[in-house]
C-alpha cells in the first residue's frame, strides 16, 4: 500500500488550503514551532499510511467513541481514516470470521511495522476467561497481536492503569497493558477517555516523528507533564482563598475554586483546563464540577470524588471516609491521654515513695 | 565517671558535667522548633483552607500566602535537616545518636530495657545517662528521623508539582511520583507524616520536661546551654 495520507485526504474531496491548516493546528496542539506544521505535511505527503491494530479488552468503548468525536478540522471525514484502521473490531465494516481473517492478514502483511493500539485492559484471573473475544482469552490475542507490532498505545485509563475493572478487590485480576507488553515501547494515553484531541495529535506525532517524547511515567510530555490545576482558569480563586464550600453556596456561583469539594486538579495530569472538550467548549470544572482525577493511576481507589483526602482504611476500620486526619488525630489523642496517665502516675510514686523515705529517716 | 559503651548509660560515678549538645545541634533543634510550629499550622489550612473570602480575587492572594509560608518554613527546616546531617559527621559522638541508634549492642538492648521497665514502674531507680537513652534514640529515629525524611521527601515531590514533568525540581523529585504512582498517595503520606511529628513532639515534651523533674540529669537546660549536668554529684 503505497497511498499516502495526503492521497487520501484529496481523495475525499479536502482542499490542499485544509489540509494544511489540519497540519498548523496539529502543530501548534503539540507544541511544535512553525516548522513543525511544514514537517507534519511533509510526512503526510510523503510517508505511507500508518496500519494499525486497534483491540478491545475489558472496556467501556468510551476512548473509541471519544476518539470519532474529535473535532479536529478534518476529523468528521478524515480521522478513521487517517489511520489505516485495518482492523478495529468495534467500528470495523467486518465481522466474525472474516474480521479475524483481517487479523492475520495485517499482521503478516505489515510485520514489526504495524501499530497496536489497545483500549481496554486484559484480566489474568483463571487464565483469562473473563474477557473472551473471537473465542480466546484476550490476554492471548494481545501478546499475540503485541509480538510483530512497531510500538503499543495504551489508550485511556484501562490499558494505561487498569481503571475500574482493576479496582480493589480487582476479582478478575484486571491489569494494564504494560503489565504484559514488557519488549515494545509503550505509549500510555490515559483518560476515561482521553481527550479526542490528544488521541489525534499522538497519532499525528508518531507518523511524523515516531515515539512521542515520554515521561517517567510513559506518557507524551506534551499533554501530560502538567497538571489541570497549573492552567486552570479558576486557579486565581485558589489562591486567593475563594473556595466553594457547598455545590449550592454563593461560591459556587461565583465560579470559585474547587478545592475544597474534592477537586483533584492538583493531583492530576492532563490538558483537559488547555484542549477542553467537545470543540473546546468545557471541561468539567468550567462545568462547576471538581476534577475526578481519571487520567490518575488508582483513581477508582482513592475514595470520594468529593473529598479532599482519600480513604485509607478499608471498609470497616472507622467507616469509609476515615481519613488520614481521623488516624491521625486518634494517635495523638492517644498519646496524650498515654502522657497524661503517666505523668499521674509517676507524681503518685515519687510522692509514695518521698513518704517512705521519710518514714525511714524519721525511724534512724 | 565511667561511661557504657553504646547505650550512655552511667555506671559509676564521680558523676561529672559533659558537654552534649554543641552549638550547631541546639541551633538546629530550636530553628526546627520554630518551624515545626507554622508548618504544622499553615499545612493543616492547606489540607482545609479557612472559609471563603469574598471580593476580586485580583486583590487577595491569602491562600497563596498561606501556601507560601508553608513552603519558605519548609525550605529553612530542610536547611536546617541537611546541617544537621553534616554535623552528624563533623560534630561529637552524642551528635550522631539521632542517626544511628546502636541496635547491633547488647549494652544498648539492655539500656533500652532499663529505661522501659523504669517508665513502666517496674524499675524504681533511674540510670543515669549521658546522651539519649536507647529508648529516646528509638523514639527519635522512628518518629521524628523518619517521619522527617518522609515529610521532607514527600514535600518536595508535592512542591515539585508547580514544575512540568522533567522540569525545575520534578528533575530531583519525580522519581517520587513514579514510585507511588498518584500524587493523591504522596499526598497522604505527606499528611500522616505530619502526625508522626506531633505525636512525637506530645511525648518528647512531656519526657523532656519528667527526666529534668523526676530523672538524675538536667534535659531541659542541656538543650540551651548544651552541658549534661547529673543532680547525684561526687558518687
Amino acid at each position: 500500500m503505497t497511498e499516502t495520507y495526503y492521497d487520501l485526504f484529496r481523495r475525499q474531496g479536502i482542499s490542499r488550503r485544509s489540509f494544511l491548516q489540519f497540519c498548523s493546528l496539529t502543530a501548534a496542539s503539540l507544541g511544535l514551532s512553525k516548522a513543525g506544521a511544514a514537517e507534519i505535511a511533509k510526512a503526510m505527503e510523503t510517508k505511507p499510511r500508518q496500519p494499525v491494530i486497534w483491540l478491545h479488552g475489558l472496556e467501556c468503548t468510551c476512548c473509541t467513541e471519544a476518539f470519532i468525536r474529535s473535532s479536529h478540522p478534518l476529523v468528521s471525514d478524515v480521522v478513521l481514516s487517517m489511520l489505516s484502521l485495518d482492523y478495529d473490531d468495534t467500528i470495523m465494516a467486518a465481522a466474525g470470521h472474516q474480521a479475524e481473517e483481517q487479523l492475520e492478514e495485517t499482521i503478516k502483511k505489515y510485520k514489526g511495522n504495524y501499530i497496536l493500539a489497545v483500549e481496554g485492559n486484559p484480566p489474568l484471573a483463571d487464565d483469562g476467561i473473563y474477557c473472551i473475544p473471537g473465542g480466546k482469552p484476550f490476554v492471548e490475542k494481545l501478546r499475540y497481536v503485541a509480538k510483530d507490532a512497531k510500538a503499543v498505545i495504551s489508550w485511556g485509563s484501562c490499558a494505561s492503569w487498569g481503571c475500574v475493572q482493576a479496582a480493589k478487590p480487582n476479582p478478575t485480576q484486571a491489569v494494564p497493558v504494560h503489565k504484559v507488553v514488557t519488549d515494545k515501547p509503550v505509549i500510555k494515553v490515559p483518560g476515561c477517555p482521553p481527550i479526542p484531541e490528544v488521541m489525534t495529535a499522538v497519532v499525528t506525532y508518531l507518523l511524523t516523528y515516531g515515539i512521542p517524547p515520554l515521561d517517567a511515567q510513559g506518557r507524551p510530555k506534551m499533554f501530560y507533564s502538567q497538571r489541570i490545576h497549573d492552567k486552570c482558569y479558576r486557579r486565581p480563586h485558589f489562591d486567593a482563598g475563594q473556595f466553594v464550600e457547598k455545590f449550592d453556596d454563593e461560591g459556587a456561583r461565583m465560579g470559585y475554586c474547587l478545592y475544597k469539594v474534592g477537586c483533584k486538579g492538583p493531583t492530576t495530569y492532563n490538558a483537559c483546563s488547555t484542549v477542553r472538550w467537545n470543540e473546546g467548549v468545557s471541561f468539567p470544572i468550567q462545568s462547576g464540577h471538581g476534577c475526578i482525577g481519571c487520567s490518575e493511576e488508582n483513581f477508582w481507589d482513592k475514595g470520594s470524588f468529593y473529598e479532599h483526602l482519600p480513604t485509607i482504611l478499608p471498609p470497616g476500620w472507622g467507616g469509609i471516609d476515615a481519613t488520614a486526619d481521623k488516624i491521625g488525630l486518634t494517635a495523638v489523642a492517644v498519646t496524650g491521654a498515654a502522657v497524661v496517665a503517666h505523668a499521674a502516675l509517676s507524681a503518685i510514686k515519687q510522692s509514695s515513695s518521698k513518704s517512705s523515705n521519710d518514714k525511714l529517716a524519721a525511724k534512724e | 565517671m565511667k561511661i557504657e559503651k553504646h547505650s550512655g548509660r552511667v555506671i559509676e560515678g564521680p558523676h561529672e558535667n559533659v558537654y552534649v549538645f554543641e552549638a550547631p545541634v541546639r541551633l538546629w533543634h530550636w530553628i526546627t522548633v520554630l518551624m515545626i510550629i507554622p508548618l504544622v499550622v499553615t499545612g493543616f489550612l492547606i489540607g482545609d483552607p479557612p472559609s471563603s473570602i469574598g471580593g476580586e480575587a485580583t486583590f487577595t492572594y491569602e491562600f497563596a500566602w498561606i501556601r507560601m509560608i508553608h513552603f519558605s518554613c519548609a525550605m529553612i527546616f530542610t536547611v536546617a535537616f541537611l546541617m544537621r546531617i553534616y554535623w552528624a559527621f563533623a560534630g561529637n559522638r552524642y551528635a550522631r545518636s539521632l542517626f544511628l541508634p546502636a541496635i547491633w549492642s547488647i549494652a544498648w538492648w539492655k539500656g533500652l530495657f532499663r529505661q522501659l521497665f523504669y517508665y513502666l514502674f517496674l524499675k524504681k531507680e533511674p540510670d543515669s545517662w549521658v546522651g539519649h537513652n536507647p529508648l529516646a534514640q528509638t523514639g527519635m529515629f522512628v518518629l521524628f528521623l523518619l517521619g522527617t525524611i518522609v515529610l521532607i521527601i514527600t514535600g518536595f515531590a508535592l512542591y515539585a508539582q508547580q514544575s512540568a514533568w522533567g522540569s525545575g525540581w520534578m528533575v530531583a523529585f519525580g522519581w517520587v511520583h513514579t514510585l507511588f504512582g498518584d500524587a493523591q498517595a504522596i499526598r497522604t503520606l505527606h499528611h500522616l507524616s505530619m502526625y508522626a511529628i506531633l505525636v512525637f513532639m506530645v511525648v518528647h515534651i512531656y519526657m523532656a520536661f519528667r527526666e529534668d523533674i523526676m530523672g538524675k540529669e538536667t534535659v531541659v537546660s542541656t538543650m540551651i546551654n548544651g552541658i549534661r549536668a547529673f543532680k547525684t554529684k561526687g558518687h
